[in-house]
């Protein structure tokens, strides 16, 4: 099976082929790439002041976990739908953490990641042994286990009404304890390092090899890469990302509910990957910057039925736009310099 | 022992539901290579359309035979305006737009009717207990156990002894030799797609009298039926039905038995069947 999200029209190799690729376009991209990067850190950094600190620092954790995400699904092949599982796993064990031995909160959000990482090796193992669709179902699956079990042991969890108060101790600096906007510029620095490390696993042969086994994994194999290998190790470090926004985003929130464990989690987060565009790591925090906004309006102006537009907007997406948001921006850009480039040669 | 007996009814009903949807579920993939994620909405519309339909004063016989029809419109305007435009790419396409098509079809319904559930009442000759011997059963279970193995057996048959089965069969077979013998396939995407969508809305029909009647309802169900069909091998029809009976039966005893483990059970069978048997009890190997 060729890439799982390839479609027929999608011939220029617009599916997560990065700037690195030796061609024409590839080289004049490079300064842009530097420009994108200083955008980004800049718009994140600024964010706080022009929204309401806490929907900024959601945005930011939705952004990681659509990352982590894209990872598996762009540039592996694999659709995950059951990523909740190691963020809201995360997000329950940095408040366990926190709550009961009372640690800097980074520290917590760290062991949440090795938690979400941990149970990601048993599930990713049994997982990659289907791909495609089926990697989809059992994965989703999986996840509602998590899921379950987490309301079963309600003792720890909380159950339905989930871990209240989880308290933000860092260092003692109070303002970043008690201020929303504090806590931003101490947490986002979890999230740049977050996004760094896709980037790096993304740019870096071991992400080549992912790539190469989106693209065709019976050569892949024979080439002598062990294939499943390769995917475990992928889906673990993809639940790791996933595990850090999550810790995060129930630092931020000070709760963790079973919510952030159910398949619904699962179902946004690729409704944000999608919609931001597969492939293109920018796709995930544009599509998180535009849920999560719209999501916050849509509450706050007492509207019921935020599935509606969500489901419409990406019923829309997955019709028309499979490229998302980001991948169709760069696609037309892409033809326009071609088609400049056609004329001056 | 007669607590056996009633845990294994309780399972067989509850396993009728997953049969009928998971058999939906499975013709459809068979034909069109479409898993379904809105099978769950679709379920939950079927119970909800029920509970609309006696509020004007119909009853349940009627809904049984009047909603699967509604459904099945419903499942050939979902084909032709939507489902209709992936089919020839990748199946996660599909699988993601009835992703979103659930989200607004949950929503919907919440809209317009609540969360909080529609009443429904157990019909007229099904209520009370079946009387053997020593040992009392739900008559509606005995009567949900007993309907849905006879509406598998008619789908059975209709897919082995009939014409339209045989060429769904070898559509579902082999779509492109198929074409070859001059089998209009195409012509068969769109019935058999509306279809699957009425045996979830039949499903639901079942469940109103049985299970609260919420918006939410069916997202729960649609993460069991994957299950069902991970375990029966997705596309196998035998898979589908034997599958949704046995993950009924392992919830009811999980339940009885081990209340804290019940619905963990059904996910741990699944492990078990992914680990040992890749493709499904019933699946092949050639059909990932």
């Amino acid at each position: 099976m060729t890439h799982p999200v390839k479609d027929p029209s999608n011939t220029t190799g617009t599916s997560g082929v990065d700037a690195s690729e030796p061609t024409l376009t590839g080289r004049r991209r490079g300064p842009w790439r530097w420009v994108m990067l200083a955008v980004g850190l800049f718009t994140a950094l600024a964010l706080p002041w022009f929204i309401y600190p806490p929907v900024a620092m959601d945005i930011a954790a939705w952004a990681l976990f659509a990352v982590s995400v894209d990872l598996l699904l762009g540039y592996t092949g694999l659709l995950s739908f059951g990523h909740a599982a190691f963020w809201g796993s995360s997000a329950y064990v940095t408040g366990l953490i926190a709550i009961h031995w009372g640690l800097p909160f980074p520290v917590a959000i760290l062991a949440g990641m090795l938690f979400a990482m941990a149970i990601a090796v048993p599930i990713g193992y049994l997982s990659v042994r289907r791909t495609g669709i089926y990697f989809a179902m059992v994965t989703l699956a999986f996840a509602q286990m998590i899921y379950f079990i987490a309301n079963q042991l309600s003792g720890l969890t909380g159950g339905e009404n989930g871990l209240q108060a989880i308290p933000k101790s860092f260092f003692g600096i109070e303002s970043v304890e008690t201020d929303s906007f504090s806590f931003y510029y101490a947490a986002i620095g979890l999230i740049f390092l977050g996004a760094w490390a896709a980037w790096r696993i993304i740019h870096s042969p071991f992400g080549r090899v992912l790539v190469a086994i989106r693209d065709n994994p019976a050569r892949a194999r024979a080439l002598g890469y062990d294939v499943d290998r390769y995917k475990i190790i992928a889906f673990v470090l993809s639940a790791g990302l996933a595990g850090l926004a999550g810790g995060v985003f129930a630092m931020s929130h000070g709760f963790s509910s079973l919510e952030e464990l159910n398949w619904t989690t699962s179902g946004k987060v690729v409704l944000i990957t999608v919609l931001g565009g597969i492939g293109t790591l920018w796709g995930g925090p544009l599509g998180a910057a535009i849920v999560v906004t719209l999501e916050d309006k849509l509450t706050s102006s007492g509207f019921e039925g935020t599935g509606i537009i969500l489901g419409s907007i990406f019923v829309v997406i997955v019709l028309l736009f499979r490229h998302g948001i980001w991948g169709t921006a760069r696609d037309l850009l892409q033809r326009r310099m071609a088609g400049r480039r056609d004329r001056s040669d | 022992m007669s607590a056996f007996v009633q845990y294994t009814l309780q399972g067989l009903a509850a396993g009728g539901f997953y049969a009928l949807a998971a058999l939906g579920l499975a013709v459809i993939f068979g034909v069109l290579g479409v898993v379904n994620f809105s099978h769950g909405a679709c379920y939950m519309l079927g119970a909800v359309a029920a509970a609309v339909l006696l509020d004007l004063g119909m009853h349940f016989w009627v809904a049984l035979a009047v909603v699967p029809i509604l459904l099945f419109g419903v499942g050939v305007l979902m084909e032709r305006l939507l489902v209709r435009w992936l089919l020839r790419l990748d199946p996660l396409y599909n699988f993601l737009l009835t992703f979103g098509l659930s989200l607004i079809l949950v929503d919907l319904v919440k809209r317009r009717y609540g969360v909080s559930g529609l009443p429904y009442e157990r019909p007229a000759g099904l209520e009370g207990q079946l009387h053997f011997g020593a040992l009392a059963l739900s008559t509606y279970q005995v009567f949900v156990c007993l309907f849905s193995f006879v509406i598998c057996a008619l789908v059975w048959l209709l897919l082995t002894k009939t014409r339209v089965g045989m060429i769904v069969r070898a559509s579902t077979e082999d779509a492109e030799r198929s074409r070859a013998l001059g089998i209009n396939v195409g012509r068969w995407v769109t019935p058999v797609f509306g279809f699957g969508i009425a045996l979830a809305g039949l499903a639901g029909v079942m469940a109103a009298p049985f299970r609260a009647i919420t918006a939410d309802m069916g997202s729960n169900f649609v993460i069991i039926l994957f299950a069902v069909v991970v375990i029966g091998g997705l596309g196998s029809i035998l898979g589908a039905v034997v599958a949704g009976f046995l993950v009924g039966l392992v919830e009811a005893y999980g339940q009885a038995y081990a209340p804290t483990f019940a619905q963990v059970a059904i996910f741990v069978l699944m492990a078990a069947v992914v680990l040992f048997r890749p493709a499904g009890l019933f699946g092949r190997e050639e059909t990932a």
